[in-house]
């Protein structure tokens, strides 16, 4: 992406590139935009020269403000469920991470993992009613009374939980998504 | 066991997720470990051996026998592990970590695993295999980085959603099934026909007639593919049935007739194959109806949505669709005048059969009447006259099907229900008028070969005649020389397939034109005018009428396929076709790219592509098999022109397969097909092909079966956790009815006992109770002070004793009883008051 170069050992490249594939995210020239973009975020803080491993972390506010993921209403979610610290600041490797999953090329099952993650706002690996609310919120923009989000959510509960507690395990999420025609995005 | 997993915080349970890993990570540590010292002795012992005696291998594998197989072992789980490592949910650096330790093992060990002197050939089978799993990898990211237009889409998509760029996917899909069409035609029948073959002018098939030859450049008449095209690569007519040409002896009618039916091969195996694949990715689907909230919860959002107003769109559709579904959830059939509903539905078919009719029978006239227009001198005739079939069809093809959308607003369906007739209709629409036109075409060739009949016979007739005239002229009744007519004079025959062809030609350059058109007019010009002249106008031009238009995706995806089936028609009889629609395809790409970022505005119901891909394929599908049998008919039984085109001279087409196999094939092989053709075989083969076919269906309504009958007994045992954990007591209306029964204790123990129960059983209960969002914990504190209801009455309290004599004070029934309204949590009916 224009003319600045980004360095990286060798040993780092075929890492990163992959023996077998780690990442699903593939070209080098791609890894290597990639960095381009996430040096764009914060210029003064991400080096171009990464052969020292050198712990940096981007905080959210500057990478929900990417272009793939401003119109996105879970972008938050989507940043802190890849951040280290909960918080949404993302180191590099956290951000090949996140594009990696999010890109066409992941499996289902690892989707389904990280969509779980996403979706669970208090981060007590349920998703709980108080979650599903917040979801349908967001989607429609709270443009739903409260006894339409209401009923809805626990129609979504009713017709998902299998093991009777209430809310959705990631057995119980698992088994939703992965017949749902629609999941692969 | 699961009572207790969800009563301990969840924080414990991640603790103990890492415990375990950690204790996992430590095993196979340690493991490395060991292996490593073990493998660090192993070499020591090695290199002492081998200063001292050079080959002594057997001592070494006798003594290394079963450490070798363990450390084989362990390399070959890191191999799996290094491959499965993509799938696993850790965060990059673990992951990486990961990678770097088990690669690190893998080559130290790997090489330690060859014996002695096979111990270089093993290394380098495995650097060989490390090569190619390499070059494999770069290759997938050359491969990834040259798919074409991939930015182009994906900028279609952040505007529009995946439906609207699922077009332009299939679109692609169909340009690189276009060119692999062309490779074929190009390569196995035109360039051997121009390089090895006789050219221009030589042949009577390849010279314009005298009689034409002043008009043969007028742009007029090439427009209409006559003139010079009609003798030129592109029609069937010019390619000459030489048996073998060229210096290689290249067999062009063969190839010829292969190549036509190759055509539908390939095609037939590409597009089931996508099928297969389109099949694979739906995932075993469940029904319809079991998820709904769900899905729409969990998968309505389109991530790839980069675009402010697509989003707005996207925001309010979700909405529109949450509504619609709360409001089917809660419907009661307002089941209006059924029979007026049926009624206007009879209606609309009807009218719509006409219009169907009308239509089919407009087109044969049209073509009856161009027939007619053939006959006379084409200077008479005006343009519209000319191109009246093209434009018949063209222009049915625009107007009918809005004309179906308005009269299917009597029907009041179902959006999603209407949207599938709609389809289904200008689906018969589309075929009803291909198949019009071609039995329209049909007639005209059998009068074409009326026709040739006559000029065969006059030709033959005139070569009699010379050959009379030079006896007599000559004396000579042996070798006489042929007659030195040059080939633009020569009698022609009408040459029927050229004829068929050019039509298919004229038919798919018509269209290209009329899409174009209606795009730039439909579209763009619709755009502009709304755009400027709404400064001017009375009123909002943007938001009323007309608007900007919607990309019409069914339309198109239509459009295309059926442009796609006039292509399998007319490729055996115009090769020529096949490139022209590569081009088409190609600039198409282009133009509609920006056609839709320019005028088009994103849909106001965004929904998804998923479900309808395999819908499509199963319509191109059908298309094919539509476009194989004129095809296939014309082969099989029409016999082709005496003097054009690779099969003149011959009784049928398929007569080049029997020559080749009679002459160029081995002997025995002719013997072998004409006992595989013989019906005695064949029959037997397809009774067996049947009885596969009903054996396997019987097999997959059996696995089907077997599928309801899991699911069923899922759901029971859903139902009967849920029961269980809501309400111990009433898991049963039969055990309930059984207890009611049974005998009547009077030996009933003192109130005081049973008040000391009671405290226990609500104890009992009460961790259940407080798990449950919402409802009030009733612990032993409430009393609540309902209107006296028999306890025999009330049907949630455990039926342990009838009830006794009531001691003075709160009645052990109201004491004791969660209030009825626990009960409903078992989310019956509607939502419990309580919340």
């Amino acid at each position: 992406m224009g003319n600045k170069q980004t360095i990286f050992t060798d040993e780092q490249l075929d890492a990163y590139q992959v023996r077998d594939s780690l990442v699903c995210i593939f070209t080098f020239f791609l890894h290597c935009s990639l960095h381009g973009r996430y040096h764009e975020l914060a210029p003064h803080l991400v080096p171009m020269d990464y052969t020292n491993d050198p712990d940096v972390k981007v905080p959210l506010a500057l990478i929900v403000n990417m272009p793939e993921l401003k119109e996105n209403p879970f972008r938050n979610r989507i940043v802190e469920s890849f951040s280290e610290d909960g918080q949404g600041n993302l180191s590099f490797n956290d951000f090949v991470d996140m594009f990696s999953v999010l890109s066409e090329m992941a499996p289902r099952e690892l989707k389904a993992i990280y969509a779980f993650k996403i979706y669970d706002f208090n981060v007590d690996n349920y998703i709980c009613k108080e979650d599903l609310e917040k979801t349908l919120n967001r989607l429609t923009k709270e443009e739903l009374t409260p006894e339409e989000v209401n009923l809805v959510c626990e129609k979504a509960i009713e017709e998902a939980d299998l093991d009777g507690d209430n809310k959705l395990s990631f057995a119980d999420f698992e088994n939703m998504i992965s017949r749902a025609p629609d999941f692969l995005r | 066991r699961s009572l207790q997993l969800e009563e301990r915080k969840p924080s414990q349970q991640i603790a103990q997720r890492r415990v375990r890993k950690r204790r996992r990570l430590r095993k196979v540590r340690r493991r490395v470990r060991k292996s490593r010292e073990e493998e660090e002795r192993k070499q020591h012992v090695q290199r002492r051996r081998l200063s001292s005696s050079s080959d002594d291998n057997s001592e070494d594998e006798s003594m290394s026998e079963g450490e070798m197989a363990r450390l084989k072992e362990e390399v070959e789980e890191k191999k799996k592990l290094i491959a499965t490592l993509r799938n696993k949910p850790w965060r990059m650096k673990r992951r990486l970590k990961c990678l770097k330790e088990a690669q690190a093992f893998v080559e130290k060990f790997e090489g330690a695993l060859g014996k002695g002197k096979g111990r270089r050939l093993y290394a380098f089978k495995v650097m060989m295999t490390k090569k190619i799993i390499k070059f494999n990898r770069d290759f997938e990211n050359f491969k990834t980085a040259c798919i074409p237009w991939e930015s182009r889409i994906k900028e279609v998509e952040s505007h529009f959603g995946s439906s609207v760029a699922s077009y332009f996917i299939f679109l692609r899909w169909m340009y690189g099934l276009n060119l692999v069409l062309f490779g074929f035609v190009f390569g196995l029948v035109v360039i051997p026909e121009v390089l090895m073959g006789m050219p221009y002018g030589s042949l009577a098939r390849k010279t314009v007639p005298r009689e034409e030859q002043d008009s043969a450049m007028d742009f007029s008449v090439l427009f209409e593919f006559g003139g010079y095209c009609k003798y030129s690569i592109m029609f069937y007519g010019y390619y000459n049935n030489q048996r073998s040409i060229g210096l290689l002896q290249f067999r062009l009618p063969l190839s010829y007739l292969l190549v036509g039916v190759g055509i539908f091969g390939y095609s037939l195996m590409v597009v089931i194959r996508t099928m297969a694949r389109n099949a694979n990715e739906g995932g075993d689907g469940a029904e319809e109806g079991t998820f709904t909230f769900c899905w729409k919860l969990f998968t309505s959002w389109d991530y790839l949505i980069g675009n402010p107003e697509t989003a707005d769109n996207k925001f309010a559709s979700t909405t529109t669709s949450f509504k619609e579904s709360i409001v089917d959830e809660q419907e009661n059939l307002k089941d209006e005048n059924i029979h007026l509903r049926r009624f206007l539905r009879i209606l609309a078919n009807l009218l719509i059969l006409c219009c169907l009719g009308g239509s089919g029978y407009l087109i044969y006239y049209v073509v009856k009447r161009s027939q007619g227009f053939a006959k006379k001198d084409r200077n008479e005739l005006t343009w519209l006259q000319k191109n009246e079939v093209e434009i018949v069809m063209s222009l049915l093809g625009l107007v009918c099907p809005p004309l179906f959308e308005v009269i299917a607003e009597l029907e009041d369906y179902h959006p999603r229900i209407a949207l599938k007739w709609q389809l289904a209709r200008i689906f018969a629409l589309f075929l009803g008028n291909l198949y019009t036109f071609l039995f329209a075409l049909f007639d005209e060739v059998n009068s074409k070969l009326e026709n040739e009949k006559e000029i065969k016979n006059a030709t033959i007739w005139a070569l009699k005649e010379y050959y009379t005239n030079y006896t007599l002229y000559n004396n000579v009744t042996e070798n006489i020389p042929p007659p030195n007519i040059s080939p633009a004079d020569v009698i022609r025959g009408p040459c029927w397939e050229t004829e068929v062809g050019i039509e298919f030609v004229k038919l798919t350059v018509s269209d290209i034109q009329v899409t174009y058109l209606t795009i730039l007019i439909g579209d763009f010009l619709r755009a502009v005018i709304v755009r400027f002249l709404n400064y001017c106008w009375c009123w909002d031009l943007e938001a009323g009428f007309p608007s900007y238009a919607e990309f019409d995706i069914s339309g198109n995806v239509l459009g295309l396929i059926f442009n796609q089936g006039m292509i399998w028609m007319g490729a055996f009889y115009a090769p020529g076709l096949v490139g022209i629609n590569v081009l088409r395809l190609l600039s198409s790409m282009y133009y509609q790219c920006w056609a839709v970022m320019a005028c088009n505005v994103p849909h106001e119901r965004v929904f998804k592509a998923s479900r309808s891909n395999n819908f499509y394929m199963g319509l191109l599908l059908l298309v094919l098999f539509l476009s194989l049998m004129p095809v296939i008919y014309s082969i099989m039984t029409l016999p082709p022109s005496f003097d054009c085109g690779p099969f003149s001279g011959k009784d049928k087409m398929y007569d080049v397969i029997m020559e080749t196999i009679e002459k160029d094939l081995p002997p025995f092989m002719a013997d072998i097909f004409s006992y595989a053709s013989n019906p005695g075989l064949i029959i037997p083969a397809v009774l067996l092909m049947v009885l596969a076919i009903y054996y396997l269906n019987a097999v997959s309504k059996a696995y089907q079966n077997a599928n309801l009958d899991l699911k069923r007994k899922m759901q029971m045992q859903r139902d009967e956790e849920k029961n269980r954990r809501n309400n111990k007591d009433s898991t049963n209306q039969v055990m309930k009815d059984l207890e009611d029964l049974m005998p009547n204790k009077s030996l009933i123990p003192p109130p005081s006992a049973e008040e000391t129960e009671i405290p226990a059983d609500q104890l009992r209960k009460s961790p259940k109770v407080t798990g449950k969002p919402g409802a009030a914990a009733t612990g032993k504190g409430v009393h609540v002070q309902k209107d006296v209801s028999l306890a025999a009455a009330n049907p949630r309290a455990p039926v342990t004793r009838p009830p006794g004599p009531r001691p003075p004070g709160p009645l052990p029934g109201n004491a004791r009883g969660p209030p009825p309204g626990q009960g409903m949590g078992r989310g019956r009916g509607g939502p419990p008051p309580r919340r």
